[in-house]
């Protein structure tokens, strides 16, 4: 079997057995798992800069929230319905992408870190400061009504999964094709040395740019997802756990892998609520668990897999 | 025909000139050594030709286009390309991958940049698998793969930083034959510490010292010059 007979199938075996999992599911783990995959998407858009690009970001909620919101407010103010909405989060998470990389890519490192972070910081302020139409920490909650999609209702755990997964799917094959194809790859030469990709002629401010963008873009997609399918838009999605939170699943799963962003978001998805269960001291239960995958696998649970047994993974 | 030229390149570093005043010429098809004591500029005036440091003063015109104020990118782009002086390969990427990313901005299409590859690796000698990973590979391997990385661009302008270190006699050997090769149809511009490699292969030689032009000529000349042989020598 080729590499890309291998990855293929990989990826699409993975899919097809979240799909297969709907029907098995009991309905708690159904629910978590539909949840799961929107987080999920949301850390492979944060993978996309952090994982490939290099650039680590302490402000992801910023995007996040700018999908979730531009939806929320284009749904709940503009009585737009889904389609629209969903439109109108992707456009705001674009528009704040772009701004935010201009600016913050004029930095490096930890420099990029704190400006990333302020600028998410600011984004969380002005959503509580925009009371009136943001409704603050309350936050906007979406009726069944707003929430049916050409007569489809999203509020229906079987749609509501369905929707997961397809997001879901749509943004690890856009990935994927993204790390295969030429520009992935001077990603990945600038994550591995940005000076010689500079003097191989590529235009590493573009190309990070195009990163942040995309990973700004998919962030927001997800955003926009979560407040539809879970009918609620609320500040806590800017704070700033929201921009550590894909960071941790990153890490966990493995940065700079297709697969690793989901692998580490449903293990720490999970590792909470199971631990959660047994002790309220669950947050030690999940530092302990985070110092040993640092300690023992460093590359993440997908980055160990490649390192050690298929080093064909993208 | 000159294909690049330099007139009153500077650089200066909180106050220590590393490169003053250079006035530079290079005709089309010529190769040319760039020697010269530690310290003399060298790394630092090719630095300036292709856009890696900004100078303090003066310009750099190549093909008749004052490049002065182009970023690094758009020089390679005009048909530049430089080798590191200290090996900076991707080490974490294949060694088909190093050298596909140089060969991608110039050819499109995965059977085209595999043929690309696979010619500048056999070139250069480089016989390993090409998809081991290139920071395993010995360290005058990794300076074979630089000059692969440079090769593929299919530059009008190579820019070689004292490519031969590290390397084994047999590999000089392969390395001399190559620039000679290569001659015929690419410019170089070479800075080299091995006299051999000099005598042999450079049209002309430059000496820089202390940021400046100390003398210019045939190969033969600069051996013999007393100034030369006293700013390496450090009697003058």
């Amino acid at each position: 079997m080729s590499d890309r007979a291998k990855v293929l199938a990989l990826h699409g075996g993975l899919l097809v057995l979240l799909f297969a999992l709907q029907f098995v599911l009991p309905a708690y783990h159904h629910g978590n798992l539909a949840r799961i995959m929107v987080l999920a998407s949301f850390a492979v858009g944060y993978n996309v800069m952090f994982g490939y690009a290099g650039l680590l970001s302490l402000g992801h909620a910023l995007f996040f929230a700018a999908g979730m919101y531009g939806m929320g407010l284009a749904v709940q103010h503009g009585g737009a319905a889904p389609v629209p909405g969903l439109l109108a989060g992707i456009a705001a998470a674009l528009a704040v992408s772009l701004a935010v990389g201009l600016l913050a890519l004029r930095t490096a490192g930890v420099g990029f870190m704190i400006v990333t972070l302020m600028f998410a910081q600011a984004g969380y302020l002005t959503i509580l400061y925009f009371g009136t139409y943001t409704r603050g920490d309350e936050g906007l909650v979406l009726q069944q009504a707003q929430r049916v999609l050409w007569g489809i209702d999203l509020t229906q755990p079987g749609t509501r999964y369905f929707a997961a997964l397809l997001l879901f799917a749509v943004c690890v094959l856009a990935t994927l094709a993204m790390v295969r194809a030429p520009f992935g790859k001077v990603l990945i030469a600038i994550r591995e040395n940005e000076e010689r990709a500079r003097m191989l002629g590529y235009d590493v401010f573009r190309y990070k740019l195009a990163a942040v963008v995309i990973s700004g873009v998919i962030s927001g997609l997800a955003g926009a997802v979560y407040g539809l399918l879970f009918g609620y838009v609320g500040a806590t999605f800017a704070s700033v756990q929201y921009s550590i939170f894909p960071l941790l699943w990153v890490l966990l799963g493995g940065a700079g892998t297709v697969l690793g962003p989901f692998v580490g978001t449903l293990f720490m998805f999970y590792l909470i609520d199971l631990s959660s269960a047994v002790t309220s001291a669950y947050m030690l239960v999940a530092g302990v668990a985070l110092v040993l995958l640092t300690l023992f696998a460093p590359q993440g649970l997908v980055g160990e897999i490649r390192d050690r047994i298929w080093r064909w993974l993208p | 025909m000159t294909l690049l030229s330099t007139r009153g390149l500077s650089k200066s570093f909180a106050g220590l000139r590393a490169v003053h005043e250079v006035d530079f010429d290079l005709p089309k098809g010529e190769v040319r050594a760039l020697i010269g004591p530690n310290g003399a500029g060298k790394t630092t005036f090719v630095g300036l030709l292709c856009g890696r440091i900004t100078p303090s003063a003066g310009q750099v015109v190549f093909d008749g286009r004052d490049i002065s104020q182009l970023p690094a990118h758009r020089r390679i782009g005009l048909g530049m390309a430089y080798t590191f002086q200290i090996t900076s390969v991707f080490a974490r990427l294949s060694l088909y991958e190093n050298v596909a990313l140089a060969a991608r901005r110039r050819v499109q299409g995965a059977a085209a940049v595999e043929a690309e590859v696979l010619t500048a690796l056999r070139k250069v000698g480089l016989t390993e698998a090409p998809e081991r990973a290139a920071g395993d590979l010995s360290y005058g391997h990794q300076r074979l793969l630089e000059i692969a990385m440079g090769l593929v661009q299919a530059p009008r302008l190579l820019i070689l930083d004292e490519p031969t270190q590290g390397l084994s006699d047999a590999e000089i050997a392969g390395f001399k034959a190559l620039v000679r090769d290569l001659s015929a149809t690419t410019t170089i511009l070479l800075i080299e510490h091995n006299m051999s490699v000099v005598m042999e292969v450079a049209d002309r030689v430059t000496v820089l010292n202390f940021g400046e032009i100390l003398a210019e000529g045939t190969p033969q000349e600069m051996h013999a010059n007393a100034d030369v042989q006293a700013a390496y020598l450090g009697t003058g």
